[in-house]
């Protein structure tokens, strides 16, 4: 079966319909939005779809090797302006069609005010697998 | 008969691997040969018409066991090298030699060659009895990876200095890596980090191991309390008392009144006299803030460490009030993690949610995981909403 990765971001994706910052939400719309992103995760995996999930903290920074090649040459913290990724899904699903599916199941995760967030998500292809039905 | 299973049989592993060593095998073919000798005791005892039961003396059964596994491959290597080998098998061991071989192998496996990852995935293979297997899925690793782990450690082992091992301190930093793994998959290493202080406790008689165990003791008590079933993250001061373990925090309590009676106090005692005082309140109002502060204060005076000197404001702020907390915390430095989070609480105890809800945000977006993040922006949120409404 073909694999997907459904990459969120907290910088960098067009803007999410209901756009607000968690911490203006009330603390029971926070509660709600963790269930949802909870049964999400057990929906998935007894469907027999997931295969991964990761969350990245938002620090880190770029590295590469200086020009002798023996001592780190760091870049860092993360301009503002950077893509910066906040985590994904790995999943293993019939096709492109199902990957869609489950990536607009997780945009309506409830938000501020309990409406869905409709957050951009990025649906990536793994090599070998189609990002179309190929009808 | 004894009963066969899981719990008979680990305790075995370091013992036995110890009495190979004393018989002169060396510690990577000592682990290998005692970890094909557990698949023959299951085999024999695991399953089939002995199902359950295994023999009354289960160690010696082991170590014969082992020790013609050792020497298969002595024989065979030897055989290649066209090398003699004399192999004589000494007298069984006396009870002291036994606990001095165990020991020794706790200090292997902490070696200070070792790195932490590495002691640590060796420690619970050698000391522990898991299998390669159940160490990879606890620390969430493909097998391949910690197998190749594990044997690096012991190539490591077999070229350092064996004759300046571990000692009681490295094994127990060792252990509470362990501890605070917590539990992922299969294997509940917290739990497994406590059974192997036990052990070290019981072998060693050495107060701040029994500090250690006492301290594992009394924060697995609260664990049943400490998140939801979704694993969201309950402050201490909102957790429903009636689930912790009272049987746990009992038994630690004993553990760390007879360390203290020796009067040789350090930082892991210390540390769970504090945890002690917490277990001790039925209610979070009747924390005893007082005494706590006091044991910040002893603690503060051994180690001068800034972790210590943080939670010690918390605390202060608790028995003298969040003005007093905050006067302290101001002496911490602000780049340690938690100091936003600290800042955060006391404020919010001020009354200051402004500032409050300002700083959870601040020290959500410096969480070092998801549960404690998420715990964070509620805590923002909470304050933004006590703000506006």
């Amino acid at each position: 079966m073909p694999k997907y990765l459904l990459l969120k971001h907290y910088r960098g994706a067009p803007t999410a319909v209901n756009d607000v910052p968690m911490d203006r939400w009330t603390p029971e719309e926070i509660d709600a939005h963790m269930r949802f992103m909870d049964d999400f995760g057990k929906r998935m995996e007894a469907s027999g779809e997931y295969v991964d999930a990761q969350a990245l903290a938002p620090d880190g920074a770029w590295v590469r090797a200086d020009d002798a090649g023996t001592a780190p040459v760091t870049d860092g913290p993360f301009a503002e302006t950077k893509d910066l990724i906040a985590g994904w899904y790995v999943i293993d699903v019939d096709g492109w069609d199902r990957a869609v599916e489950l990536a607009t199941e997780l945009s309506m995760a409830p938000g501020k005010d309990g409406r869905p967030i409709h957050e951009w998500l990025e649906v990536r292809p793994f090599y070998g697998s189609p990002t179309s039905t190929g009808d | 008969m004894v009963w066969f299973d899981e719990a008979t049989l680990r305790p075995l592993v370091p013992q036995v691997i110890g009495v190979l060593v004393r018989r002169g095998a060396d510690f990577a073919a000592a682990e290998d040969a005692v970890q094909e000798a557990l698949v023959d005791a299951w085999r024999t005892f695991g399953d089939g018409d002995g199902a359950g039961h295994a023999p009354r003396d289960l160690k010696a059964w082991l170590v014969t066991a082992a020790w013609r596994r050792f020497l298969d491959v002595v024989r065979a290597e030897s055989a290649r090298s066209r090398r003699e080998v004399a192999v004589d098998a000494e007298p069984e061991q006396g009870l002291t030699e036994a606990v001095d071989d165990t020991l020794h192998v706790f200090f292997l496996c902490a070696h200070p060659a070792l790195s932490p990852t590495s002691a640590v995935a060796l420690t619970l293979r050698a000391v522990g009895g898991l299998t390669t297997r159940q160490v990879a899925e606890a620390y969430l690793v493909p097998e391949a990876t910690m197998a190749q782990r594990i044997s690096r450690a012991k190539r490591t082992l077999s070229t350092a200095a064996l004759d300046r091992p571990g000692d009681l301190a490295t094994v127990r930093r060792v252990l509470y890596l362990v501890f605070n793994e917590g539990y992922t998959g299969d294997v509940d290493l917290a739990a497994e980090a406590i059974r192997l202080t036990r052990q070290l406790a019981t072998l060693a008689d050495d107060p701040e191991t029994s500090g250690l165990l006492a301290l594992m003791l009394l924060h697995h008590a609260r664990r049943p309390a400490r998140t939801e079933d979704d694993g969201t993250l309950v402050p201490l001061a909102e957790q429903d008392r009636s689930h912790w373990d009272t049987d746990l925090i009992a038994e630690g309590v004993a553990v760390l009144q007879a360390a203290l009676a020796k009067e040789q106090r350090g930082e892991l005692q210390l540390q769970a006299a504090i945890a002690a005082l917490h277990a001790d309140a039925r209610t979070a109002g009747e924390t005893d803030w007082r005494q706590i502060v006091a044991w910040y204060d002893e603690l503060l005076a051994l180690t001068g460490s800034p972790v210590v000197r943080l939670n010690r404001a918390v605390a202060l702020g608790e028995a003298d009030g969040a003005r007093a907390g905050l006067a302290a915390l101001a002496e911490v430095d602000p780049g340690l993690p938690r100091h936003r989070a600290a800042s955060a609480y006391l404020h919010e105890k001020d009354g200051d949610l402004a500032t409050a809800a300002r700083l959870y945000a601040e020290a959500a977006g410096l969480a070092t995981n998801v549960a404690e993040r998420t715990h964070l922006v509620r805590q923002a949120a909470r304050s933004n909403q006590g703000l506006s409404g």
